[in-house]
């Protein structure tokens, strides 16, 4: 379904149509989706990224016209060999200064609710 | 004393040395302008006087003892993405309340080396994630330009809104930015500044927040191209603490500027010229083509093929780090937490109470398209197609193309609250269609004030350059500046 990106009047030319054979996400979708990243979502909520997130993977699905046959992935943006040093403690013994932003710590401890029964 | 604020960082440079002024005077200055126009510009989110005039005085005793530096007494902004060791740092995110870090990034670190002074911290969208600084826990950033004859309130640009509104409106003498899809380049484009997304590697990215590591990058937006190059040249370091900083000589870029564009080809990519961009888009691109071509470059028309891809593949490889990077908020080490009957209750119910609608709506994408079952259609074709526009910048530069000329943004800055925008993320994202490509590259750009549009608002050239070739930017940039002249909004606020 094409849709068009009329109002704003400054990117007639960078339409974004939307093909029919996409892979949308539905209401279950979006929940189990929000799960993972661990955001609570109201009924509300869900419902309008629904429409949200179809308008973004319809944006970005017209990237499965382009030919990558033999092309790599990108794993570096510049060429560079990874950097090494010595194997050794080059810092550390500040454990007051980690959990001073923690909202609940004892005795330099992060503090959470209970995990094991 | 509003005076001192107009200067420029060289020229009040060369007073300070000169002991015209003193730079606890200078920064005064700049504090009381802050008291005046904060309310109606919303550019600085904390302001930090005491911490200033108390740096202003220790410059003023290295100046009076001879042993200044490069940036002695020179009043900053700080975007709130910089960690500030015992300041405010939270990314305007309301999920890194009360967060004061305990260190200090590499950065603004080098800023203060070099003597530079610290005014507070900036507005920006959340997690630098938007086009308008809309997404702000803070509010919104008030572009100190209008339209001619009206009082409609304008965005600045995002993500980086008050460091782009602080430096038009005189609130610092320069601020730091940064810039993950055009990020520093489009605000730079909307309030009349300079602004220069460095190669990646060219700044630490150590105590600067993630949204993108792959993309994000630490440069300047300053009020002229030689401001910029003064900041950029203090701001760049190699850093053992981001192995992805580079290890290669920082030239001192202000000494390239005046130099002659003899001998240098521009190239001019037919795949920018969209339809239905503004005419006048169109009309200074050409007219930046005529003062280059003045200058004696050579203009060349080239091809970058894949350009039209770099925006829905950023719109994969952004979200997916983002949901990686900000994993990290969690109600556990810093920030809010919203207590839960259990652990994974607090963490969905802080993360949902944090993030702002766009942060959440990024981290869903970015999640989904890492899942089981679309790592390989969506994230892996994404990096896949991100080969192909840094190949097509390469072949250019292969053929002898020194840097390339385009328009900055598709359009002037916006209303506050466009409904259009409001109501389609997609097309908010299209505001970054010309700069993105450069970070999926990761080239260094630049935004160059060109001109004004037909409402008396500011537009931006944009020029590209090889990797680590940044010199040839501010050489380049200088000459558009030269014959552009500077563009300064008229003070209403």
């Amino acid at each position: 379904m094409p849709v068009a990106h009329g109002g704003h009047g400054l990117y007639s030319g960078w339409e974004t149509s939307y093909p029919e054979n996409i892979m949308s996400v539905d209401l279950a979708t979006v929940k189990r989706v929000a799960r993972l990243a661990r955001i609570a979502v109201s009924e509300d909520e869900a419902n309008r990224m629904v429409g949200e997130l179809n308008g973004i993977l319809g944006f970005v699905e017209q990237l499965s016209e382009v030919n990558v046959e033999g092309v790599e992935a990108m794993t570096s943006v510049t060429p560079m060999l990874m950097k090494k040093r010595t194997d050794a403690v080059t810092d550390g013994s500040k454990a007051a200064d980690i959990v001073a932003n923690a909202p609940v710590t004892d005795q330099n401890f992060f503090l959470v609710p209970k995990v094991v029964e | 004393m509003s005076e001192l604020t107009s200067l420029t960082i060289a020229e009040a440079r060369t007073k300070l040395r000169a002991k015209e002024i003193k730079a606890t005077e200078l920064t005064q200055a700049y504090i009381s302008a802050i008291e005046a126009a904060n309310d109606k510009l919303n550019a600085y989110i904390k302001v930090t006087p005491e911490k200033a005039l108390q740096m202003a005085e220790a410059s003023d005793a290295r100046l009076a003892g001879g042993k200044a530096g490069e940036l002695e007494g020179i009043p900053l902004g700080i975007k709130d993405l910089f960690a500030t060791e015992g300041i405010h740092t939270q990314a305007c995110s309301h999920i890194l309340d009360g967060f004061k870090p305990h260190y200090e990034s590499t950065v603004t670190q080098n800023l203060w080396d070099d003597g530079a002074v610290m005014l507070g911290k900036l507005n920006m969208d959340e997690f630098a994630m938007g086009s308008s600084n809309e997404t702000s826990f803070y509010g919104p950033v008030i572009n100190p330009w209008r339209a001619e004859g009206s009082n409609q309130q304008l965005v600045p640009g995002g993500s980086s809104g008050g460091s782009a509104a602080a430096v038009a409106a005189h609130l610092c003498a320069g601020a730091t930015a940064t810039d993950t899809g055009g990020s520093i380049r489009q605000p730079a484009a909307f309030t009349g500044t300079v602004g220069m997304k460095p190669t990646y590697g060219r700044c630490s990215r150590w105590g600067t927040v993630a949204f993108a590591s792959s993309l994000d990058q630490a440069g300047p937006i300053a009020r002229d191209v030689r401001d910029a190059a003064i900041l950029l040249k203090s701001m760049a370091s190699v850093d053992a603490k981001d192995t992805t900083s580079v290890d290669l000589p920082i030239p001192d870029y202000e000494a390239v500027l005046g130099q002659s564009l003899k001998g240098m080809k521009i190239g001019i990519p037919n795949e920018y010229r969209v339809d239905g961009m503004p005419e006048e888009i169109e009309t200074l691109w050409q007219q930046g083509i005529a003062w280059l071509k003045d200058a004696g470059a050579e203009i060349v028309n080239i091809s970058l093929p894949h350009t039209k891809y770099a925006l829905p593949a950023y719109y994969i490889v952004a979200p997916a780090e983002a949901s990686s990077n900000l994993a990290r908020y969690d109600g556990v080490r810093y920030g809010l937490r919203v207590d839960g009957k259990d652990i994974a209750d607090m963490y969905e119910k802080t993360r949902a109470a944090g993030f702002g609608k766009e942060v959440k709506r990024r981290i869903m994408i970015g999640t989904y398209v890492l899942s089981a079952g679309y790592y390989d259609a969506y994230y892996i074709q994404a990096q896949k197609v991100r080969t192909l526009i840094k190949r097509d910048f390469d072949l250019a530069f292969h053929a002898g193309v020194d840097a390339i000329l385009t328009p900055a943004t598709p359009s002037s800055a916006f209303g506050i609250s466009d409904e259009d925008l409001a109501a389609d993320p997609v097309k908010m994202y299209l505001n970054d269609i010309f700069t993105v490509t450069v970070n999926m590259a990761g080239l260094p750009g630049i935004a160059v004030p060109a001109g004004l549009d037909h409402k008396g608002l500011p537009l931006g050239l944009q020029l590209i350059g090889k990797p680590f070739e940044e010199e040839t930017l501010f050489k380049t940039a200088y000459v558009i500046e030269q014959a552009a002249g500077r563009f300064t909004p008229a003070k209403w606020w």
